[in-house]
């Protein structure tokens, strides 16, 4: 549960991914490492497949070829015990928290706990309310439901959802988009906090040039089908087109001055 | 209490060492203090803090975490509790020896735990049913008021269209006027057809008895023309389109496509509500004339297995009948105003939808609920004026 990434521990290892949707293929030979305990950003342009990479790792979306081990398990070799084992042993948090409207934010977050383990009801509540707790929502906001909240509360009440379970991956699908500069970094801030007091491994797509700057160890860029590797400073360098726009542009260059 | 050096005090899993010193009660945790281990590392904090309670009281607590090997929330969470029942016996603990991974964990975990718990607002049963009952009761008298508030709407939006005829939307009265009315065409077909045979079975089956089998026409012309044939349609498309309004509508709403019309300066009532109601105006009328003669269609075969009586036979007596051109007028007249209410129901309903997909299935069953409601109230008040007017 070290905080510090570990060089050859790798929790994600993609390889040769290919994932495609009729006849358009949005990823082909893919590779992606992703060490234990680091935070990596995914970057790309508007509909290079960033979420659709996401979805792949998570196993919503069947690759067309190549493979997928996340924590030590080919996903596509899974039965169904065991995809359902490794799927608590990842927490993901959509775009718009994807809460489920029906019910309390304390009764999302109590639902995983109450589907895969055996606790006690009074220690799950204790524990739901602990997440919601530490992922910086007030009390009141428990018993209410997804509707009556804002969109940064939303997306606070998906992350304690899906850190009910304690995951050892956290995947995050554009946490910060939709929230106003202090909520964006203040969220940040918080995925750093919980990824050191959790060890957690977290999986980022985002849009975020502060992000990536705040808080992401490392950035894989999804350009032409294929992920590019590197840190902020090292992809700063690179020559592609696409990259330099993006972090040379002015929006990069404020990043920067920030980070 | 564990009084000996050294008392192993988990099941045979080694969660826990409980040792004394000179100063203080020792409690070394270790292994594995995780959500696997929650169930059996709850009941051991909870032994512990009973013992506490016989002779902690001003006594100092060591809670030694150096042997943990794994924390997660859940652990982090037992030993806050532990620490919590101890100190409310009266120690003083003090926690010693964490690694710095479990010391940040454990700091954010007791930090949150430490928030205050929400306030629970009391209820009583018997006074929640009593305003379960008195809410409903004012909820259906305003849902009666907007409804009424919403038709007053409409015909300001159809005066509108009027005087503007460009306003109307021809497109989208053509494709609901495809889907309420061509669409629904096989089921009610089928519906009507076996509603008819179902009804020549049983009056041919009385009509027999008393030798008047002929008037198995009358029987048949006159329940399905005047009633059935117009009350049936509009039950089955008040379930089929009066509900796809709502949710349709319902989902735009949810998505904001209504605020953005809106904003956009376009009427949702002239845009999602007005095209729909004049597709159903034109197309229940449609349906139900359709509905009629599939359903005398239905009688007339049941009537010639039966009781031998020919198709020709089935429609000169359809002609020669006490039936007359106003029940069959009768009948169609109810049909535009049953379009009215389904529509504007199965819209009202789908404008009322708030933000969660549970409220567009909500609305979606309460359209069809009240719109076959009305349609039946509607249908009692015809035959009362119809009477009335001596139709």
């Amino acid at each position: 549960m070290a905080a510090s990434p570990q060089q050859d521990d790798f929790v994600i290892r993609v390889r040769g991914l290919e994932t495609r949707f009729g006849e358009n293929s949005v990823h082909q030979n893919l590779d992606l490492d992703v060490r234990r305990g680091e935070v990596i950003g995914i970057v790309g342009a508007s509909g290079t497949g960033k979420s659709v990479l996401l979805k792949a790792v998570i196993g919503l979306i069947r690759p067309a070829a190549g493979s997928i081990v996340v924590l030590g398990h080919d996903t596509a070799r899974l039965g169904e015990r065991d995809r359902r084992a490794l799927q608590q042993r990842c927490g993901v948090l959509f775009q718009d928290g994807a809460l489920f409207s029906s019910m309390t934010v304390a009764e999302n977050v109590r639902l995983p706990l109450t589907e895969h383990t055996m606790l006690a009801p009074a220690l799950i509540d204790e524990i739901a309310r602990v997440k919601i707790g530490m992922v910086g929502l007030d009390a009141e906001a428990a018993p209410k439901f997804p509707a009556e909240l804002s969109g940064g509360m939303r997306k606070r009440a998906g992350l304690a959802r899906a850190l009910a379970l304690d995951p050892e991956i956290l995947f995050l699908d554009e946490p910060t988009a939709g929230l106003d500069p202090i909520a964006a970094t203040a969220f940040d801030q918080l995925i750093g906090d919980l990824r050191h007091g959790l060890g957690l491994t977290v999986f980022m797509v985002t849009h975020d040039l502060d992000s990536l700057a705040a808080i992401c160890d490392r950035i894989a860029v999804v350009i032409d089908k294929r992920i590019m590797m590197g840190t902020l400073d090292s992809l700063r360098a690179e020559s592609h087109p696409w990259l330099r726009s993006y972090f040379n542009g002015p929006r990069g260059r404020a990043a920067a001055v920030a980070g | 209490m564990a009084g000996s050096a050294g008392t192993d005090l988990g099941d045979g899993e080694n969660w826990m060492v409980s040792t004394h010193d000179e100063t203080a009660w020792v409690l070394a945790a270790c292994g594995h203090w995780d959500i696997e281990a929650a169930g059996p590392l709850g009941a051991l904090v909870e032994r512990l803090a009973g013992e506490a309670l016989g002779g902690t009281a001003g006594r100092r607590v060591r809670l030694d975490l150096s042997g943990l090997v794994a924390l997660d929330t859940v652990g982090a969470l037992l030993l806050f509790r532990l620490r919590r029942e101890l100190a409310e016996a009266g120690g003083s603990v003090a926690v010693v020896r964490a690694k710095p991974a479990h010391l940040a964990l454990l700091d954010a975990v007791w930090r949150a735990a430490e928030l205050p718990a929400p306030v629970r607002r009391r209820t009583s049963a018997v006074g929640d049913f009593l305003f379960r009952i008195g809410k409903g009761a004012s909820d259906i008298g305003h849902a009666a008021v907007e409804l009424i508030a919403f038709f007053g709407v409409i015909c300001v939006t159809l005066g509108r269209i009027v005087i503007q005829p460009r306003r109307i939307r021809g497109k989208a009265l053509i494709y609901h006027i495809e889907h309420t009315g061509l669409h629904a065409v096989p089921i009610l077909g089928l519906l009507l057809f076996l509603i008819g045979v179902v009804l020549a079975y049983q009056g041919a089956e009385q009509l027999r008895k008393v030798g008047a089998e002929i008037f198995v026409v009358n029987l048949l012309g006159l329940s399905v023309l005047r009633e059935i044939g117009p009350l049936v349609t509009a039950i089955i498309v008040a379930g089929r389109s009066g509900s796809a309004f709502t949710a349709q509508i319902g989902t735009m709403k949810v998505n904001q496509e209504v605020d953005a019309m809106l904003t956009l300066g376009l009427d949702p009532v002239e845009l999602l509500v007005v095209p729909r109601m004049l597709a159903l105006m034109v197309a229940l009328p449609l349906l139900t004339f359709f509905a009629n003669m599939v359903a005398l269609a239905g009688g007339s075969l049941m009537a010639y297995l039966l009781l031998d009586i020919s198709a020709g036979q089935f429609i000169a007596q359809l002609q020669v009948g006490p039936l007359d051109v106003y029940d069959v007028l009768v009948g169609m007249l109810k049909t535009p105003v049953f379009a009215v209410v389904i529509a504007m129901v199965g819209c009202h309903e789908g404008l009322q939808v708030t933000g969660s997909a549970e409220s567009v299935g909500s609305r979606t069953t309460q359209s069809v609920v009240e719109s076959i409601f009305l349609v039946i109230v509607l249908n009692a008040l015809f035959s009362i004026l119809f009477s009335f007017l001596r139709f």
